[in-house]
């Protein structure tokens, strides 16, 4: 038993943080750190200098060009780089959609496919979400139907994230209404270019433009584009879903905002001694530290626990309530912070530029942004309330 | 990073976990708690001949030279079957102290005794309106020429009921910190109340009325034992988060099994949402608790002292709230039979209550984990 990095891991660790230093454009940093929005390019050149180096396919075995790093080198790449400001690399194409192809999709697919998401050549969405089927996805009614080598897909997809910058969508669609609702699922990849889409956004309570509406109308799929068998797509989709979970736990990022809030804390000043010294903001910040911790001792036990059959169990559904829950403590902390700083709205400029020259202070910007975003985090990827009722009938057996 | 266990530690946990079902049921805890002492001599010599007294004992002192990862193991065993022999106050708190605060003639000494499970040691730290503070010490030690006399009070002593040999904290006149003295629990002027704790585990209140001891009594340099009284306490600390895992683990499984097997208006109770929810918060803090058992066991080999102390109060603050949190829950879960001496539910709960009022609850390790973002 040993919760120390190994001396291989420290120099690993050091390596990752001189290159990020070396190849990540401070300007985008910067941004990432005081939480501003970040443009497609953002995201795009840093996955971009990733992969030059090989480093992209964080999670993906080296057979498939991914790094083959073990899960603690994965947790060290993910802490370090979002502690030097890196953005989040997108994980549509990288961590959900990428292990259904290597796992469920034939040859073609992956070698078309894959290496496209790791260059960054496409930008991928998830078309998994209807308006009337949130947390019970199983109900969803996007229609494909099978005319000779097509299929022609009718309806709805809603909350795509960053959709309107994507290049491919993975989509469930309903290709039966025979039997139990799981089992008329197929799994679609669709290019977005096809006739028949359109992206609509949707305005969120923050006032920005993060999620999107798609909808098809008459949308011809190839059916090689079909992901394994027809009406198996259930299956493919909870093992991304599980996928999907570890990743929301966001330990590194929450690291990240754990700092910067130690900071406003020292530098906030309360009636003229910093906010640190607030016993009651002391002790809130001190519970979310411990919180985190053992949040991240638990990821790792997960990760260490699963290092064999490289498939996230349930326990990840415990990850991520803990982890939401802790995101949003954090941004409701560092909104707190702010204080009477907290209530302006700045409106963000086109290309971030916008005058804030009577802003009394600058560092508050994004907190109350944050705050009200973060609310999102307990309801996606399946809510917090359905991972109870997954862990209730998976780990608890009732 | 690493987190399995040695060959040599699942041998312990084995062994600990056949001990527990054989000697441990529900019946047999009842009939060693309403023995005269309250716990079994013939349970401690069993634990002896395993290996536990000698486990946190250097090997150069002739012990086992076991760490914190070794005694979580234990610890969580203990937490299991709900153990009522003293090994914490009698062993795991000693065996720091001395570790820390002993001289090399002073340890070979005292470790043959302790390492043996034949010598009982106790800690007599905690005083009346001293709460938790560590440091606050105001039993009095005054020098007489050839020693020390002790006047003063202790309280909530664990395993002070039947410790041979107390390890006393003290502060001479004129000292700006605490020293450590060995007294004999028979020395003329110790007047010991002992009593069953809430848990059924046994302490005592100490009173110390013109004890004389010896120079040699005295365990570490005058005035300087609290870097040792702080390391034993945390060793102690990360002990008691192994022991309510150990505890909040089975207690969670109770539930859960009554949860399958209650039925009411005609089904099982775990068919409720309200419950289900309620029962993987539980399970949320027992993993999590779990998680911080493990750093604090972890922690308490690290020479700097600050870490540790940080590691192991953020570990007590989370696992005192997972105690709150899972032994109300389960009462609560059990409805009427949960607030009976009858099952073992509310037995568990006592102590997970207990281990939080323990060398420190939520409050105070919070506020000392808070300090540590003071100085940051």
């Amino acid at each position: 038993m040993d919760l120390r990095y190994s001396p291989e891991q420290q120099q690993f660790a050091q390596d990752v943080r001189e290159f990020t230093r070396a190849n990540l454009d401070p300007k985008v940093a910067r941004k990432v750190l005081e939480g501003a929005r970040l443009e497609r390019d953002d995201f795009l050149n840093w996955h971009k200098a990733l992969h030059k180096k090989g480093w992209v396919g964080v999670g993906w075995p080296k057979a498939f060009g991914g790094t083959g790093w073990d899960s603690t080198h994965q947790h060290i790449f993910d802490e370090v780089t979002a502690d030097e400001g890196a953005p989040q690399l997108i994980p549509f194409g990288l961590r959900m959609v990428a292990p259904v192809i290597m796992n469920f999709g034939n040859k073609e697919q992956q070698d078309y496919h894959l290496p496209k998401i790791l260059s960054g050549e496409n930008w991928w969405c998830q078309g998994y979400s209807e308006p009337g089927s949130g947390s019970d996805l199983a109900s969803l009614k996007c229609k494909a139907e099978r005319v000779g080598d097509h299929y022609i897909v009718n309806g709805q997809k809603t909350w795509t994230t960053l959709g309107q910058h994507a290049d491919w969508i993975f989509c469930l669609v309903r290709t039966s209404t025979d039997g139990r609702q799981q089992e008329g699922i197929s799994f679609l990849l669709i290019d977005m270019k096809t006739p028949g889409i359109t992206v609509r956004p949707i305005i969120m309570l923050d006032q920005e433009h993060e999620v999107n509406e798609v909808w098809f109308d008459d949308v011809k799929v190839p059916v090689e584009n079909r992901v394994g068998e027809e009406n198996k797509g259930w299956t493919y989709a909870k093992f991304l879903l599980s996928h999907e979970r570890t990743g929301i736990a966001g330990v590194g990022r929450c690291k990240r905002i754990v700092k910067r809030l130690q900071n406003v804390a020292q530098q906030a000043k309360s009636n003229g001694k910093p906010l640190i010294e607030d016993v009651r903001f002391r002790d809130r910040l001190a519970q979310v530290e411990i919180d985190l911790r053992a949040l991240e001792i638990t990821l790792l036990r997960v990760l260490d626990a699963e290092r064999e059959q490289r498939q996230p169990g349930p326990e990840a559904s415990l990850l991520k309530i803990k982890g939401s829950e802790i995101q949003q403590m954090l941004t409701e902390l560092t909104m707190m912070a702010a204080g009477p700083a907290a209530l302006p709205y700045v409106r963000e400029g086109e290309n971030g530029a916008a005058d804030v020259s009577w802003l009394s202070d600058e560092a508050y910007r994004y907190a109350s942004g944050h705050y009200f975003n973060f609310r999102k985090t307990s309801i996606y990827g399946g809510s917090n309330e359905i991972q109870r009722n997954i862990i209730t009938q998976l780990v608890l057996g009732l | 990073m690493d987190f399995s266990l040695s060959e040599e530690q699942i041998a312990l946990k084995d062994t600990l976990a056949k001990f527990i079902e054989r000697d441990y049921s529900f019946d047999n805890r009842w009939k060693v708690i309403r023995s005269t002492e309250g716990w079994s001599r013939a349970h401690w010599n069993q634990l002896a001949e395993i290996g536990l007294m000698a486990l946190p004992v250097a090997e150069a002192d002739g012990g086992l030279g076991g760490g914190g990862v070794d005694t979580m193991v234990v610890m969580e065993q203990i937490g299991r079957g709900l153990v009522l022999e003293p090994y914490l106050g009698c062993v795991v708190v000693p065996a720091a102290l001395i570790k820390a605060a002993a001289t090399d003639a002073q340890r070979a000494a005292l470790c043959e005794g302790l390492a043996s499970g034949e010598t009982l040691y106790a800690f007599a730290h905690t005083e009346p309106g001293q709460r938790y503070e560590r440091a606050s010490v105001s039993l009095a030690a005054t020098a007489n020429g050839a020693g020390y006399t002790l006047n003063g009070k202790k309280i909530s002593v664990l395993g002070g009921d039947c410790a041979d040999t107390l390890i006393v904290s003290a502060v001479v006149a004129g000292d700006s910190a605490a020293s450590l003295f060995l007294v004999p629990a028979n020395a003329a002027g110790v007047k010991r109340h002992a009593y069953p704790m809430q848990d059924a585990q046994r302490g005592a209140d100490i009173e110390f009325t013109n004890v004389s001891v010896g120079a040699d009594a005295l365990l570490v340099t005058r005035g300087k034992a609290q870097a040792a009284i702080d390391y034993a306490l945390d060793v102690g600390c990360a002990a008691l988060c192994a022991e309510a895992v150990g505890a909040m683990t089975e207690l969670q499984k109770i539930t859960i099994e009554y949860l399958k097997t209650r039925k009411q208006f005609g089904r099982a109770l775990g068919t409720n949402q309200a419950l289900q929810h309620r029962a993987v918060d539980m399970l949320m803090h027992v993993e999590m608790s779990r998680s911080m058992a493990l750093e604090a066991a972890v922690a308490v080999e690290n020479p700097d002292a600050n870490a540790r102390a940080k590691a192991v109060s953020a570990a007590k603050t989370l696992v005192g709230q997972g105690c709150r949190f899972v032994g109300q829950n389960a009462v609560q879960l059990h409805g009427g039979i949960g607030v009976t001496h009858e099952l073992n539910t509310s037995h568990y709960f006592k102590r997970l209550a207990m281990i939080n009022a323990t060398l420190g609850d939520t409050d105070w390790h919070l506020a000392r984990y808070g300090d540590s973002l003071l100085a940051a």
